[in-house]
């Protein structure tokens, strides 16, 4: 179920004088399973465009187009859009309502209209799929569990959607290491065994380059870069002009080349550079 | 009048959310010396975060004595003499910033102390320059950016002249933009105006800034030295579910691959450096 | 959406009317209120027109501004005339249709009522174009003091009331997002009768009193913190001070409602 994205351009209060464009012809095609890493700094328009992705933001001009359906068009049904994409917002607990967990992830599920027993169905797999024990909390009140459990309830409520796309935007903002691991592990865990695609918005560069197979760049509204993790750290000046940088493993190899040591371009995972330093190091042999 | 003293001091602390429950904090002995620049390093649920209101009277010690300045919390009629010497920078921009126009807000704490107004517009005026707010006194504060609004709450704090600044994960809500200009605008202060710092974190970056880092383990202090020393012992950091330096961390892999390098990596210019002396040039 | 909801109606601005103390405008919003109720027959709103005229004049807004205020007003304007316009009883007969009458003094006060209703919102509508709610706040404070020698919370009250303004852009912000990350879940806000549409609303009203309360526990502490302990001691960054062109305001006013009532007894019409 490709995504594609036709020249799309979003401005806010297009008439008046506080107008201000948040994205500038955009055009972006997103096929099935890909795990797409979508960066900028604050403002760079990368809420904008998720939210046009599932109809909660109607374009300026410019055509958004789920699996053949322009979704942009007039009477388009926006719940068959939101059944397939999938959207988790920023800090997604606050929206949990619910007098149980259960309750409240099967509100998706119910809007849509489902019958009972797939409804019940789908809450006991989502809850299973967010790594939570169904038994242990489903009927426990939503606001007595922690920060990290709330996080993942409410991400539970978008999946039993079942979405064919799902849409992180920040899942990991304001929890601590342990708890953000736990999230990215959770999220690495459901694109590889459920295929589903994601595309997570986030401006950490070395959570995004070990789980994305694609990264998306956007600065002032528009799409600057795009390519494999490999290749878009390649353009340190650019990304630091955009206000990114580049993971510090790949800032050292790319030291380390500028030295003349003989390293392979494009190394940027903590791993590929240790081992890169250590061959390195076994053929000068003992030069220390 | 009380630079003689030590900014705070905690003797033996401990407390308890409920009578019976297991303390939050746990016979926590801590003395902070003037003018330095403390991170408070721990995961969510350490009790960093009851630590830090511990320091300025919000909370008081179940167990032991917190000094500010010499002033023991517990002592009721010094409580806002107190406050004005321990000021703190919560975690929710948007939810402590009391008025609609920047310099009101940095008055609120002034017009609590019945400052003179002729005084009160100097030290706004003081307070704003310092976090570089001054072209934004006059604006609505929901329309600031994070980082910018932690910095009005940083001067209505600084308005009142206090020897400690205590920033209660204060740039944890904040992008990384906000997170670099809110720390950068706290380390100038504390290089310039000689505040003392007390950073409470869980980001490992933000501490790696630090004069000194505390780490906090369930209620207690399980480590304690400079960023160097600390961050040295990766496994022991990661044991405690924080971070380590990643550079700090491939040192530690590159020394079990049997290189040469020290301890003391934290960043890439560090280990840069060590690689040039340690990687023959007949490698090249 | 909800984005759009602005505040009040305050247009910024730097003339004589907006310099005013908003104690001085409050005061005299209710002299004209009081003006208002003393015109005795229509022709003598020819006095409240004079001074909301010169009212707009000093202030530079636009009369056309002024009256976009009664257009709320509107379905009440109809209503109010429609009324006196039928049910008053009255000698003269202008119309006979059916059942409906309408006689010469009904039509008068028709006239009369409808006039005052638009006189009275018009007139209020320039204290909150010129005066900021901030500004109202600290008015309104500033008048209610003397009555808090006999308990009346008029600290506190102004305390909330500035809260309040604070948190309207953030919690209005708030209620966008809720509603937004619900309708990502095929929650659907438009569609459906009244109870159906009420129901609607539990899952976005339950995160924001959620948040509301969270909201205000912090805002406690953070206030505690920067040794908020009420009113008692406090000084003030913005002091109000009646100055010349109070005054003057007031002088004015005054004599325009002494005109009003002199006109109202001694020239009958």
């Amino acid at each position: 179920m490709p995504i594609q994205i036709e020249h799309l351009t979003h401005a806010y209060m297009p008439d008046s004088p506080f107008s201000a464009v948040a994205l500038d012809d955009v055009c972006l095609t997103i096929e099935d399973g890909e795990f797409i890493g979508l960066l900028g700094h604050t403002g760079s328009g990368k809420t904008t465009l998720v939210q046009h992705l599932n109809g909660l933001l109607k374009p300026t001009s410019g055509r958004v187009v789920v699996d053949g359906l322009d979704i942009t068009e007039k009477g388009v049904s926006l719940i068959e859009v939101r059944k397939k994409i999938g959207l988790v917002f920023q800090y997604p607990e606050y929206q949990l309502f619910e007098e149980t967990v259960a309750k409240d992830v099967a509100f998706g599920p119910k809007n849509i209209g489902l019958s009972d027993e797939e409804i019940d169905r789908r809450v006991r797999h989502a809850i299973q799929l967010v790594g939570l024990n169904y038994d242990k909390i489903a009927e426990r009140s939503p606001f007595e569990l922690s920060g990290g459990q709330m996080r993942r309830v409410a991400i539970a409520g978008v999946l039993a959607m079942e979405p064919k796309v799902l849409i992180l935007d920040e899942p990991t903002a304001g929890l601590d290491p342990a708890g953000r691991n736990s999230i990215l592990n959770m999220i690495r865990n459901l694109h590889k065994e459920s295929g589903i695609t994601i595309i997570m918005v986030s401006h950490n560069m070395d959570d995004i380059s070990t789980l994305a197979t694609r990264l998306v760049v956007m600065s002032k509204g528009r799409m600057v870069l795009t390519g494999s993790p490999r290749e878009v750290f390649q353009q340190r000046e650019l990304l630091e002009s955009v206000g990114l940088g580049v993971p510090q493993a790949a800032q050292l190899a790319e030291e380390l080349i500028a030295a003349g040591y003989d390293i392979p371009q494009g190394l940027y995972t903590q791993e590929e550079v240790v081992e890169a330093i250590l061959a390195l190091h076994g053929k000068g042999a003992g030069a220390c | 009048m009380e630079n003689n003293l030590l900014p705070l001091e905690l003797k033996d602390v401990s407390y308890s959310y409920e009578p019976d429950a297991a303390p939050a904090v746990s016979h926590v002995s801590l003395t902070i010396a003037p003018g330095s620049f403390v991170a408070v390093l721990g995961h969510n649920g350490c009790g960093k975060s009851t630590l830090a209101k511990l320091m300025n009277a919000l909370f008081l010690p179940t167990e032991g004595q917190v000094l500010v300045c010499g002033m023991d919390t517990a002592t009721e009629e010094k409580v806002w003499n107190i406050r004005r010497h321990a000021g703190m920078v919560f975690q929710n921009p948007d939810n402590q910033i009391v008025a609609n126009v920047v310099r009101e807000d940095v008055a609120f704490g002034l017009e609590n102390l019945g400052v003179p107004q002729a005084e009160m517009e100097k030290r706004i005026d003081a307070a704003l320059a310092a976090v570089h707010m001054t072209d934004f006194a006059d604006r609505a504060p929901h329309l600031l950016s994070g980082g910018q609004k932690q910095r009005v709450a940083i001067a209505g704090v600084l308005a009142m002249e206090p020897e400690l600044l205590i920033m209660d994960e204060a740039t944890a809500m904040l992008d990384p933009a906000g997170r670099a200009d809110v720390l950068e605008t706290v380390r100038q202060l504390n290089r310039e105006k000689g505040i003392t710092v007390l950073w409470i974190t869980h980001f490992m970056e933000e501490a790696a800034q630090a004069d000194r880092i505390v780490v906090m383990d369930k209620g207690s202090i399980s480590m304690d030295g400079t960023p160097r020393e600390v961050f040295s012992q990766v496994e022991k950091v990661k044991s405690l579910g924080l971070d380590v330096p990643p550079m700090a961390e491939m040192a530690m892999e590159l020394r079990q691959g049997g290189l040469p390098l020290s301890n003391d990596i934290l960043n890439v210019g560090d280990m840069l450096k060590e690689l040039k002396q340690c990687l023959s040039k007949s490698s090249i | 959406m909800l984005r759009d909801i602005t505040l009040g109606q305050y247009m910024p601005g730097n003339s004589l009317i907006h310099r005013l103390d908003p104690r001085t405008k409050i005061l005299l919003t209710v002299l004209y209120i009081v003006m208002v109720f003393c015109v005795s027959s229509p022709v003598w709103y020819v006095i409240p027109l004079a001074y909301i005229l010169l009212c707009a004049k000093l202030s530079g807004l636009r009369v056309r501004q002024l009256l976009s205020s009664v257009k709320p007003l509107r379905f009440l304007l109809i209503l109010t005339f429609a009324l006196n316009l039928f049910f008053s009883s009255g000698e003269t007969t202008l119309i006979q249709w059916g059942f409906f009458r309408i006689s010469k003094e009904g039509l008068m006060t028709a006239v009369h009522f409808s006039m005052r209703l638009i006189f009275l919102v018009t007139g209020t509508a320039v204290l909150t174009l010129t005066t900021s709610p901030i500004a109202l706040c600290d008015g309104i404070e500033s008048l209610l003091k003397p009555l808090s020698k006999i308990g009346f919370p008029s600290h506190e009250l102004a305390m909330m009331m500035t809260i309040a303004l604070r948190f309207i852009p953030t919690l209005t912000e708030e209620a966008d997002k809720i509603q937004k990350a619900q309708m990502a879940r095929g929650a659907d806000f438009e569609s459906g009768n009244l109870i159906k549409r009420a129901k609607a609303m539990i899952p976005l009203l339950v995160p924001l009193f959620v948040s509301a309360f969270r909201r205000a526990g912090e805002l406690a502490m953070a206030m505690e913190s920067r040794c908020y302990h009420g009113g008692e001691g406090r000084t003030r960054l913005r002091v109000l001070k009646f100055q010349k062109i109070d005054l003057w305001a007031a002088l004015v006013s005054v004599a325009a409602l002494f005109l009003t009532i002199l006109c109202g007894k001694w020239i009958k019409l």
